[in-house]
Formats: C-alpha cells, structure tokens, sequence
C-alpha cells in the first residue's frame, strides 16, 4: 500500500524545474482542447506571446491588467502572513470603488491632483473598513474570518447592483441600468495606454516589501501568524497586530477600487472586479507569500488574461477555450505543489520515514 | 480469567533516528484481563502500544494476536483483529449526535443510514456495559467524561475486543474515573481484555489484574498485582538511580528573589489545574520541578510568566505583585520563560524563521522608530551560535525547525541567557537531547547559577533533576505534595510523591 509522506523541503533548482514542466505539462494536454477546437496549438501559444508582447499598445494592455491583480495580491498576502484568511478582496475591491464613485458625486469639482489624492484615500478606508468589520469580531470574539469576509463580498455586490439600478442609476444612460462614467477631472492620466495606477502600483510594492520584511508591524504579523503563542510570549499586542493587518490588507484591495474606476473601466459597476478578488488568493499563494514572487505571478497571470483575450479575437475561438487552457495551467501548476511537498512511499520503507 | 494469550509481543524494537524508543520489548495480554503499563513520561508506553494498534511498523519483533502471528501495518487491521486504540486526543465530530458518530466511520453501515438499526444495537450494547450514553445528544452538548465513554463506545461498537486506553484518566474527576473503571469491569466481564496506560499507581492498584512496568524503552517486569505493593512498583518505574556526568556546583545560595503565595489556577475543563501552590526561588539555586506530564509544570510556568490567568493567590517578584501584569510588562522586568513544549517551537521560537529572526523577536524593541535592524541581531546569532556550538548550515533563511532539536534548545536557551535575564525559567531544556547536547544545557544553567541568578529548572528524567538541583519540588495534579533536598531523599520517595502521595516534613520550612 502506498502512503503519502511530507518530504523535505526542496531546492529552489527543483523547484524551477518542477514548476515549468507542469507549464509544459499543461500546455501538452490544452493542445487537445485547442484541436477540438479547430486550432493549430502551436501557433495559438505563440499567439498568447504576441498578444501580451506584440506591440507597445498589447503590453500595455498586459500591465493594465497586472495592476491590479498585483495590488490585490499584496493586500491578501499582508492577511495570510498572518494566517487571517481574508477572502473578502472582491468586497473591498468594490467598496474602495463605491467610495471613489462617492467622491466624485459629493464634490465634482475638485482639480484634478486634490481629486485623485481624496479618492486614494477615501477608496483605502472603504476598503479597510471593510475588512475591520470581521478583522474586530474576530479579534473580539473569535468570529471565523473566512465566511464572514466571504458574505461580506455578497453585501459589497449587492449594495453595487442597488446603486446601479436604483441610486446611482444615469439618467443619461436611456434606462440603461449604469452608473454615469466618471468626468475628466477624476480619471487617472494616462499615456500611451499607460496609466498613472502603474506608478502607484511600483510605489506600493516598494512600500510593502519594506512594511512585510523591514518594519516591526510587520514582523509581528509574521509573528503572529507562525505561532499566537509565541507572539503573546514576547509581548505582541495581538488584537492591535490584527487590526493593523486589516487595516493594510482591506486598504489596498479598496485602493485598487479606485485604480480600475479611474484607470479602466471609468465607472462603477457590478462587473468592474472581474473575479480578481478570487484570483488575488492564488496568486498571493503561489507567490508562497512573499513581495518580490507576488510581482512575477501576477505578471504571470496577466500574460494569461491578456493571451486569452488576444486569441479570442485573433483566432476566432470561443472565449471559453481560452479560459479552459487558463484553467488546465493553473491546474497543473497547483497540482505541482503536492509533487513538491509530497512523496509516495510504500509500507515497505514507511518506518525509516515515520 | 484464563490463561489464553490474546496478544503476545516479543522482542519489539522501535527506533526514531538515533533514539531507541522501543528496545526489545515482550509484552503479553491475557484474555479477559485488565492489564497497566506503568511507567514515566518517554517510557515508551504509548509507542508500543502505537505499534500494536498499527500506527507504528516495528523495526523488529513479532505480534501474535489470539495465537495468529499477524502483521499490523495499519489501524484498520488492528480493527479487524479486534483490536481498538482509544485516542488521547478525541476525535469526534462536535455538531454530531452519538449516534451519528458511531455511523460514521462505522463499516457496518451501508451507504444509507438506517437510524432505527444503528440505535438498537446502541441501545443493547449501552445496558450491556451500563454506559451513560444519550444516543442523540450533541457531541457540543457533552462533557469530557462523556465523550470519552463515547469514544470507547465507538470502538466497541466497531467489534474490538482488546481495548487500549492510553492514560484515560488524565482528564476525569475521580467520580467520573469511578464511573470509567465500572464500564471497564463489565467490558471484562463480557470477554473483553483491556490494556490501560497510566502512570498513577492507585489506579493501577484499583483497576488492573497484571502491570507491566516500563522505563527508557525497556521492559522491567510483569507482575501480578496481588504480589507487588506502590513502593515496589514507583521503585521499579523510576529505576535505581544512575551515575550521570550531572555535574552539582556548589553555590552559597542569596537572598529570596521570588515568592509564589497560594497560586490557583484553572484550566479549560474547570480542573483546579494549580491548586493553592506556594513556594519560594533564592538566588543563587536551581529548584527543579518534578511530577508527571501535565500536573502543572506548563501552567505554573506560563503563569510566572504572565501568560496564564491566576485565579488567586500572589507571586511576589523584586517585592511587587506581578499577577495580573502583562507579559511584555513582566519580560521587561527580567523574568526569562524559556518553555519547550511538546513539540519544542510551541513557545518561544518562529519555527519558520531563521536564527537571526528568531533572537530578532526579543531584540527588535529596543530599536526606535518603526523599523527593524537585522544586523544588531546577526551579531548576537553568529555569537550565539558560536559559543554553544551550534551545529547550523547557516543563520539566515534557514528555517530552526530544520535544526535538530539539541540545537533548537540551545538557541532557544541560549537567546534567553544572552538576555541576561533576572529570573530563567526553564522546562523540559534538555528533552529529547543526547548527552553531549544535555551537557552543554547543564553547564549553562550552572554558569547562571554560580552568577546567583534564581533559576526554575522543570525537568522529567529524575536523575537529572536529582543530581542538578538544590531543591526539588514535586507537583501532582496541581498540587505540591513536597519540596524536598535530593540530597537527604530517594528516587523512590519522589516517585511516590509524584503519584499523589504527600511528604512528610522535610523542608517543610519553606513550604510554610
């Protein structure tokens, strides 16, 4: 009988090697899918690269979507560092969104720096009180932080679709059920398909690889999330600790509310997450939580999206092949982590591992 | 009773990495018998009965169960053969009912749940051995006694007819004990044979027909217990005391630094976990703390240290009362708490963390500002690591809990003494060490000692404890049954009063 037994753990090398064999993996059996489809496979990858890298505009396009997919990432991993499972990021995506929409619609015309300035802010604090709510519970009370963020996400939706179709519904629009699209003074400048959010996103990453490996609050999330124990023993302040990590995790899912407004969809509106919320989990994961891999994946991710959308149009195939290869990578590459932890071993040899 | 076999082990051998946890071990049961394995903390009684319950292969040996020489790779098989393991950690499904449990898992089932047959066969079994069991009450809704008769339930329900129960009286009042050793009188009496895991010698005097006595790995004896007596038996358990390179340094012991006052504490299930425990700590000396695993040790230390709640009573430290007190506040004050639990980075250490992380979380306050500075602490690691002769591929990412355990001590140890703390607690330093490893650890608490530093040192090995420390006091159950000087008493007398059996004077000066 086999059993399975957690191995040691294994060399950056082994690590690389395993990782791009479950690509290539991946890619072997998409191929059976892309010929059903009626596709030849090898020209369709090579199709996914000129999307993303084909020309200045296509690469923008991929960053475009990188931002805030590495925005979000960040704001999750400063949570899982501390073993507080924030599944809520689409919520606070939203409600930063919500709370850049409001401004906009209290004081239209603010100049454009004091306008943009306001909404990184008030989007930061939608976002983070967002999180608060179960973060203070859960500190209180010892609430479970993953369905309590989980539903607040279906709250943070269903406010959207309330405003959309009722409160905020443009009157402009024909009976259209969408919110007004914002106006000059509160879009994010852009050239050459290339928005400011980029250089917010650069500033942010910096900022957090300095808070997650550099400051003391960050260390006592480390802390705190190896072992509470440990934590109470030196003296951390354990409810403060969860609280701050809240406030970073929930503000920065918020501020990419106010990124995708303002940089890309140009209003709000019940679709403007995208399920990036979702994805922002793998990708903080995967990443094995830490700042610098997080950047990597989510550009990673972003090539997929960006292909997968270019090879629609490019290719006439459904959109729902593109996924299904999106899918099948993701699949092997997180089936790849249990060829990384784990091994086989038979009864036979099972005491000199016990 | 007969004199049938139902379970013959014979030169069992078990061994994790360089440590022989089973050596040679014959073990027999006999059909109908209520059977104790006796001994002290890593005697190796739960490991062999691990191996009869297929959790652990053994390196060599052979099991026969009812005159079959078997194979036990899992323990399912085990099942099959009868043969069913209480755990010491229950495994019950809170929102279940009983009934609910006893089906799931339960081959007899077929994939639909017929309720009205599972209850009735509950229910025969349940006025057979006169258990207290409410088929459809939650386990939430259950208390410790009753969820444990459930589990013994659950096993029998599965058709065993050898049941281990490994220390299942670690967690019961004594009239729930009662209660336990009533069902187990009548699950004899219905053909059943029982081995029961303690290391309370009244109990076993009450409950058991053989006892066979363990220590460090080895089998010492079986006895009748018609033919031993409690002093035989702690003698036996505790073994004749050996020449260890313990080495006793001799220190004019200082004044009074710490002065505990009729300290109680409760723990989770309501148990008196420190029951009005006094003694003082000088300068200058090393108070061992003897008794079996969990008659306090943890809580008394996590209580010194601020981290667990003291119901009542004073612990008067630099004449100030630090009950109450916050850890940081307590740490401030120049208490050092280096507790090795169990699993040895519970407390203490980020097992994830490298050593300079690790010395990191008890330096990166001192530095002002928001941020933290690793080099102050890579000096002290690659100190640290030098001085004790850490044996580490490096200081930096590398995880301590990729270290041996000898050398997570000696930077757990080693980062607290570096603090030069006012006060050091320690329990269990030298717990899974070998001897060269256990050598350094001594020396470094003498070195402290010869500093007058108060040192609380809480140890398992007796004669350890015995050669190390001025003074040991014995807890059982919370409670002290002595402080005694190793050097005016025995092993034997120690071994009583772990088993609950109070001393009679000696030092009774500083109890008082």
């Amino acid at each position: 009988m086999l059993h399975i037994v957690k191995k040691e753990v294994p060399k950056t090398r082994e690590k690389i090697i395993v990782r791009l064999s479950a690509v290539l993996a991946a890619l072997a059996v998409a191929s059976i899918i892309v010929l059903v489809a009626g596709a030849n496979p090898l020209e369709l990858y090579i199709g996914i690269v000129q999307g993303c890298f084909g020309s200045l505009y296509r690469f923008a396009a991929t960053i475009e979507k990188m931002v805030p997919l590495l925005v979000l990432s960040l704001g999750v991993l400063v949570a899982f560092k501390m073993r507080f499972w924030n599944i809520g990021a689409e919520g606070q995506f939203l409600m930063g969104a919500v709370g850049t929409t409001l401004v906009v619609r209290l004081l239209p015309d603010l100049p454009l720096p004091v306008m943009l300035v306001l909404m990184i802010i008030v989007s930061f604090l939608f976002g983070a009180v967002w999180l608060m709510i179960p973060a203070f519970f859960k500190a209180r009370f010892g609430t479970n932080e993953t369905l309590f963020t989980l539903m607040l996400n279906y709250i943070a939706l269903t406010l959207v679709t309330a405003l959309q179709y009722d409160f905020w519904k443009d009157p402009a629009a024909n009976g259209m059920p969408k919110i007004a699209n914002l106006p000059e003074n509160a879009l994010l400048p852009s050239a050459g398909g290339f928005n400011l959010s980029i250089l917010m996103a650069v500033i942010i990453v910096l900022a957090m690889y300095y808070f997650m490996n550099r400051s003391k609050i960050g260390f006592e999330i480390a802390v705190l999330g190896e072992s509470e124990n440990t934590a109470r023993y030196i003296g951390i302040n354990v409810t403060r600790t969860i609280i701050i990590a809240a406030l970073v995790s929930g503000g920065l899912c918020g501020m990419v509310g106010m990124m995708q407004t303002t940089g890309v969809s140009g209003a709000l509106s019940t679709e403007i997450t995208g399920g990036l919320g979702f994805t922002a989990i793998i990708v903080a994961w995967l990443s094995g939580l830490k700042v610098p891999f997080v950047v990597v994946n989510s550009f990673a991710f972003a090539v997929l999206l960006q292909g997968a959308s270019y090879i629609q149009t490019a290719f006439q195939i459904p959109g729902s092949v593109a996924e299904m290869i999106q899918a099948i990578i993701l699949f092997f590459i997180l089936g790849s982590e249990f060829v990384l932890q784990y091994r086989l071993v038979s009864d036979k040899t099972k005491s000199e591992v016990a | 009773m007969n004199n049938e076999y139902v379970v013959k082990m014979e030169n069992i051998t078990k061994v994790f990495g360089k440590v022989k946890a089973l050596d040679h071990v014959e073990f027999s049961l006999k059909k109908g018998e209520v059977h104790a394995i006796l001994g002290e903390n890593g005697a190796g009684k739960s490991s062999l009965m691990n191996v009869l319950n297929g959790i652990y292969m053994p390196d060599e040996g052979q099991i026969e169960v009812k005159g079959q020489p078997v194979n036990i790779s899992s323990p399912k098989i085990a099942l099959d053969l009868g043969i069913g393991m209480l755990p010491q950690h229950y495994k019950l499904v809170d929102v279940f009912s009983a009934m609910e449990n006893v089906a799931a898992g339960s081959r007899k089932t077929s994939p639909f749940l017929n309720k009205k047959k599972i209850l009735d066969e509950m229910g025969k079994l349940i006025d057979q051995l006169g258990m207290d069991i409410n088929p459809n009450k939650k386990v939430y809704e259950m208390s410790v006694a009753e969820k444990q008769s459930l589990e013994i339930f659950k096993v029998l329900y599965r058709g065993a007819d050898i049941l281990i129960l490994d220390e299942p009286t670690a967690v019961l009042t004594p009239q729930e004990i009662n209660n336990l050793f009533e069902i187990v009188k009548k699950m004899v009496a219905t053909g059943c044979s029982v081995i029961i895991i303690t290391h309370k010698l009244e109990e076993v005097m009450e409950i058991s027909d053989r006892i066979t006595i363990m220590r460090k790995g080895t089998t010492i004896q079986t006895v009748n217990k018609e033919e031993t007596t409690p002093q035989e038996l702690a003698g036996m358990m505790v073994g004749d005391v050996m020449e260890l390179n313990v080495p006793y340094v001799s220190v004019e012991r200082g004044q009074k630094c710490l002065e505990v006052k009729d300290i109680t504490a409760i723990d989770r299930n309501k148990v008196h976990i420190l029951d009005h425990v006094s003694f003082d700590l000088y300068a200058g000396e090393i108070l061992g703390v003897a008794g079996i695993a969990g008659s306090g040790q943890k809580e008394l230390c996590e209580g010194i240290a601020g981290l667990y709640h003291i119901k009542s009573g004073e612990i008067i430290f630099e004449g100030e009362n630090i009950v109450g007190k916050n850890p940081e506040k307590i740490s401030q004050m120049g208490i050092s708490l280096s507790f090795v639990p169990e699993d040895r980075l519970g407390m203490g250490l980020v097992s994830s963390m490298d050593i300079i992380d690790n010395v990191l979380l008890k330096d990166y306050r001192n530095k002002k500002g928001l941020g933290i500075s690793r080099e102050v602490s890579r000096d002290k690691a690659e100190a640290l690591v030098e001085r004790l002769n850490v044996s580490t591929p490096a200081i930096e990412n590398h995880a301590v809990s990729l270290l041996s355990g000898g050398n997570i001590q000696k930077v757990l140890l080693g980062r607290e003494i570096e603090l030069e703390p006012k006060l050091l607690v320690t329990a269990y330093a030298t717990r899974g060490l070998d001897v060269g490893s256990s050598q350094i650890i001594y020396d470094l608490l003498n070195e402290q000692k010869v500093k007058m530093k108060p040192i609380m040192y809480v140890g398992e090995d007796l004669d350890v404890l015995m050669s190390l420390c001025d003074r040991i006091m014995v807890l059982c159950e919370g409670r002290v049954t002595g402080i005694v000087d190793p050097k005016k008493t025995t092993k034997e007398a120690i071994g009583l009063m772990m088993s609950g059996v109070r001393s009679e004077g000696e030092e009774a000066c500083s109890i008082s």
